[in-house]
């Protein structure tokens, strides 16, 4: 039988991997958003997983407010991206520091 | 045993397709592996009984998320090989720390099995209720007693789209639009001269 552990052991290689992106891609500023979205996917699981073994629906409302927060990070990083390229006529985030404030 | 079948089948693709996500050479494969990988997990929230929150990460991401990132590494013009230039230099440390997280955190999974740790039980304020589908619950809890974080969840969205529209706006130079107050406000003795020229000579203008 599935129990609670088999989502949190998915959910915890999902966010292993999440972490891993960001430090195998770390120029790549479109890679990195992605990894941050798994590692937010990964959140999602374990508090649907939990709140549907706890039987309380506390759990899944959270994961909404989540999903929220990650679909406006998205939005926001990729116009801060699309504004950068424009400036540089690159995403390299090697060169991020060059903005000075 | 169908529900172990599935559960396997989701979680291995959901892995495998996070792996892909970040392995390969092109974004946008990375953008359709990360799409497959949101599908599966949302098989997995199925599994459970969490109906809603699945199509919820099927419409949003996959409609979309993966659609916004689509567009962006599409529309611009990268050279996606020199970024790469550090993948393999990255990649031990990468790698080094990827284990010791996941060490970490298989040993809470097991520290869970050996005896578990005082969490506490649901009150019961969140329970669902008896006989109402999950939509109806979750609806129920959202409309009550989580009405105003459900309003703080709508305003985080308006400031996102405020914040990403004013980010990439701007103000083009070649256009010349409609000014209406500057119309309304322009006077005929500002706008037209009163002239009498001498025969034979020209107007001044």
């Amino acid at each position: 039988m599935i129990g609670i552990e088999h989502y949190v052991v998915v959910s915890s290689i999902l966010f292993v991997l999440g972490v891993q992106g960001i430090f195998l891609n770390r120029k790549n500023v479109i890679v990195i958003l992605m990894a941050i979205e798994l590692i937010l996917l990964a959140v999602n699981i374990n508090l649907v997983a939990f709140s549907a073994f706890l039987g309380d629906l506390t759990g899944q409302i959270f994961a909404m407010f989540v999903l929220t927060v990650a679909a406006g990070e998205a939005a926001i990083g990729l116009a801060i991206l699309v504004i950068y390229f424009r400036g540089r006529g690159s995403i390299a985030v090697d060169d991020v520091n060059r903005m000075r404030g | 045993m169908i529900h172990v079948i599935a559960f396997y089948l989701f979680a291995f693709v959901t892995i495998a397709s996070a792996v892909f996500v970040i392995m390969v050479r092109n974004p946008v494969h990375s953008v359709l592996w990360l799409i497959l990988a949101f599908f599966n997990a949302a098989g997995l929230m199925v599994l459970v009984g969490a109906e809603f929150i699945a199509m919820l990460l099927v419409i949003v991401y996959v409609g979309a998320v993966a659609v916004l990132f689509l567009f962006v590494v599409m529309m611009l013009d990268i050279d996606f090989a020199e970024l790469r230039a550090g993948f393999i230099r990255n990649f031990p440390l990468g790698i080094l720390i990827a284990v010791i997280l996941a060490i970490e955190l298989f040993v809470g999974v097991v520290a869970n099995n050996g005896g578990k740790a005082a969490l506490g039980t649901p009150d019961g304020s969140g329970a669902a209720p008896a006989g109402a589908s999950n939509i109806e619950a979750i609806g129920a809890l959202l409309y009550g007693k989580y009405l105003f974080l459900f309003e703080t969840a709508g305003i985080i969205l308006l400031v996102a789209m405020v914040g990403a529209i004013v980010l990439t706006h701007r103000a083009r130079k070649d256009t010349r639009p409609q000014d209406v107050s500057r119309q309304v406000r322009r006077r005929p003795d500002e706008a037209t001269v009163n002239v009498k020229p001498e025969v034979g000579k020209g107007v001044q203008l």
